[in-house]
């Protein structure tokens, strides 16, 4: 009975907790309005408030908006692909599709691409992304180890991260070069409400491919042999952990920039409290990834307010001492 | 060799008079250059100092100017720089060009101002300047740098009329409160030239006044409270970037409407020169323009 009832509390707490960020999120600011007069701004604004209306919908609103989604999207992606590999090290950022989606958006942003067709922006991004994850699962393919996946995503990395730097540094505009820092660490900082509509579709749309994995993760963890016998379309799965990743991750990118380490942090924290069955864990992940997220956003914008600080710092600083521990900890048991 | 040393040390004596020569013409010509025998070879390293040397030098007498001095967006005077070569700034093309006189920005690269100097260029450097009064003080001593002092004083004196005329039908007390939104939310706070001109029209500063100074981050939520009634923008580079997309933000378009806004090019901000001038007229004018529409309505 208690069993039972773990993984429901677990996923109502991480609920909460998800809303109670994003609550604050709206209420984190330089303007410092009061609690109740913010909220009261974005929802049903006086007369006498339609500045701070102003501020709650078009600042606020949608970089909580963003802070969730995109959370979403990592969370759900890292516990999919570490899932489908079968790799703890596994995760949109480390293997490249977030790189590579960063190298599409800014292609789409900075030829003007973007300016004439605003869907041009998720839509390279998420070529970008297919590419690289389509890539890098050919290199994994049937026996590559852990290593070999984590090796193609340097590689894939690197190529997309000078190519970001290479496209910034030839615009003719000069504050292009000073982006670069943007597209390779991500920020949510006064993004609106036309980000929101351009990207949360195409990352619904993934969260639901990736949550068609669930199923036959779980089968897969028993290994490929005996998921197939179980009835698992492996060609199916990993069409689905493609798109839903590209989808996901290819819009999150395209709005908001390569946050990396997200996605692998969350699945790990929360995997000892749910069990072994990835499906149990991307619920809990997509959760668990959107109140990361969320804090991280509200972190930066408590320790240097005024200094514009990338998210993907913060998450970095979260992230690669928990990768290196992650490494060591798979040495060991490799060994 | 030998007997020609020979020679000299023979003649030596004889020719010591000779010997201090060049110390006499130095002596004799030192006067002439304190009253500034006017240089023939200048070299400018930095846009503001083009844009002041282009307006008052005699034709041929600058060699140079800057890349920066075709660059519609720091530079005004964009056709007149196509008719001089351009340097690239770096000491060893400039010392190719064998100049008198090296005109630089006080930013200009100190170890490029340095090496030119140890080569026995001389080197003069302006200020950024910070006060509207700075472009007829920057053309005067461009005019005594370039023995131009006629020219310069002319045009100093069409720029003192100007502002003087604006001076005159400025309000005792600035109602309109102004905001210069720039590329990345940066502003101009108290201690800029933008600062200056702002204050120059008869408009309030709304970001010297919320206590920013120089260049500072103006965050979107504090713009969109601060509620400006005109909201200065820059000019626009023709090719996106992520900087200037603030300019686009929904909460920026929704803040004021179209006749409250007014474009400045860094043409007239970056520098103090007679375009300068220009943008304090045209923001005294859209003042008048916004305060009749206010009494009117």
């Amino acid at each position: 009975m208690r069993a039972a009832w773990r993984y429901p509390v677990l996923l109502v707490l991480l609920g909460g907790l998800a809303a109670l960020l994003f609550a604050a999120s709206l209420l984190t600011g330089p303007s410092g309005a009061g609690a109740a007069e913010g909220l009261a701004a974005l929802f049903a604004p006086a007369p006498d408030q339609e500045a701070l209306a102003l501020v709650m919908r078009e600042i606020r609103l949608p970089r909580a908006l963003l802070g969730l989604t995109v959370g979403v999207s990592l969370g759900l992606a890292g516990a999919v692909l570490q899932g489908f590999l079968r790799n703890p090290l596994a995760e949109p950022g480390l293997i490249g599709v977030s790189g590579a989606a960063a190298f599409g958006a800014v292609l789409a942003f900075y030829t003007g691409l973007a300016g004439m067709a605003a869907l041009a922006l998720p839509a390279m991004a998420l070529a970008g992304a297919v590419l690289a994850v389509a890539l890098v699962f050919a290199i994994a393919g049937r026996h590559g180890g852990s290593l070999t996946v984590i090796l193609a995503g340097i590689a894939v990395s690197s190529l997309a991260g000078a190519l970001v730097s290479l496209t910034l540094n030839l615009s003719p505009n000069p504050f292009a070069a000073y982006e670069i820092m943007f597209w390779l660490l991500g920020s949510l900082a006064d993004r609106s409400m036309q980000h929101v509509a351009l990207a949360v579709p195409f990352m619904a749309a993934g969260w639901l491919l990736l949550a068609l994995t669930a199923r036959s993760l779980d089968a897969l963890t028993l290994g490929e042999d005996a998921a197939a016998a179980l009835g698992v379309r492996l060609a199916r799965v990993r069409l689905l952990a493609v798109l839903g990743t590209a989808l996901a991750v290819g819009a999150a990118v395209a709005v908001a920039g390569a946050i990396g380490f997200a996605g692998l942090v969350v699945p790990h924290l929360l995997r000892p409290l749910v069990g072994a069955e990835p499906s149990r864990l991307l619920p809990a992940s997509a959760l668990g990834g959107g109140a990361l997220l969320l804090a991280a956003d509200l972190a930066v914008r408590l320790i240097a307010p005024d200094r514009d600080l990338k998210l993907g710092v913060v998450t970095a600083l979260i992230g690669a001492p928990f990768f290196v521990w992650l490494v060591l900890k798979t040495r060991r048991e490799a060994a | 060799m030998k007997p020609l040393l020979r020679t000299k040390r023979r003649r030596a004596h004889r020719y010591g008079v000779v010997a201090c020569l060049p110390l006499a013409v130095w002596l004799a010509i030192q006067p002439m250059a304190a009253r500034g025998a006017a240089p023939v070879r200048v070299v400018s390293l930095n846009v503001c100092t083009d844009q002041l040397a282009m307006l008052v030098a005699a034709p041929g007498q600058l060699a140079a100017v800057s890349h920066l001095a075709r660059e519609p967006q720091q530079s005004a005077l964009v056709e007149e720089a196509r008719a001089y070569p351009i340097t690239t700034g770096h000491a060893e093309d400039v010392f190719r060009l064998a100049p008198d006189l090296v005109l630089a920005g006080i930013h200009t690269t100190p170890e490029t101002v340095r090496l030119l100097q140890r080569l026995g260029v001389r080197v003069e450097r302006f200020e950024s300047a910070t006060a509207v009064e700075a472009v007829a003080i920057g053309v005067r001593r461009m005019g005594r740098l370039l023995g131009r002092e006629e020219r310069a004083e002319r045009l100093a004196a069409a720029v003192e009329r100007r502002l003087a005329a604006v001076a005159a039908d400025r309000p005792e007390r600035p109602r309109i409160g102004a905001v210069f939104l720039d590329a990345n939310s940066y502003t101009a706070g108290s201690g800029t030239l933008m600062h200056a001109v702002i204050q120059a029209a008869g408009l309030r500063n709304i970001a010297a006044e919320l206590g920013l100074a120089r260049t500072a981050r103006l965050p979107l939520e504090a713009l969109v409270l601060a509620h400006p009634g005109l909201l200065l923008v820059p000019q626009r580079y023709g090719h996106p970037s992520m900087g200037e997309a603030v300019l686009d933000h929904p909460a920026v378009r929704a803040l004021v409407a179209d006749r409250h806004r007014a474009v400045i090019s860094g043409a007239e901000s970056t520098c103090a020169t007679p375009a300068t001038i220009t943008a304090v007229e045209r923001l005294a004018a859209l003042r008048r323009r916004l305060a009749a529409r206010e009494r009117g309505s």
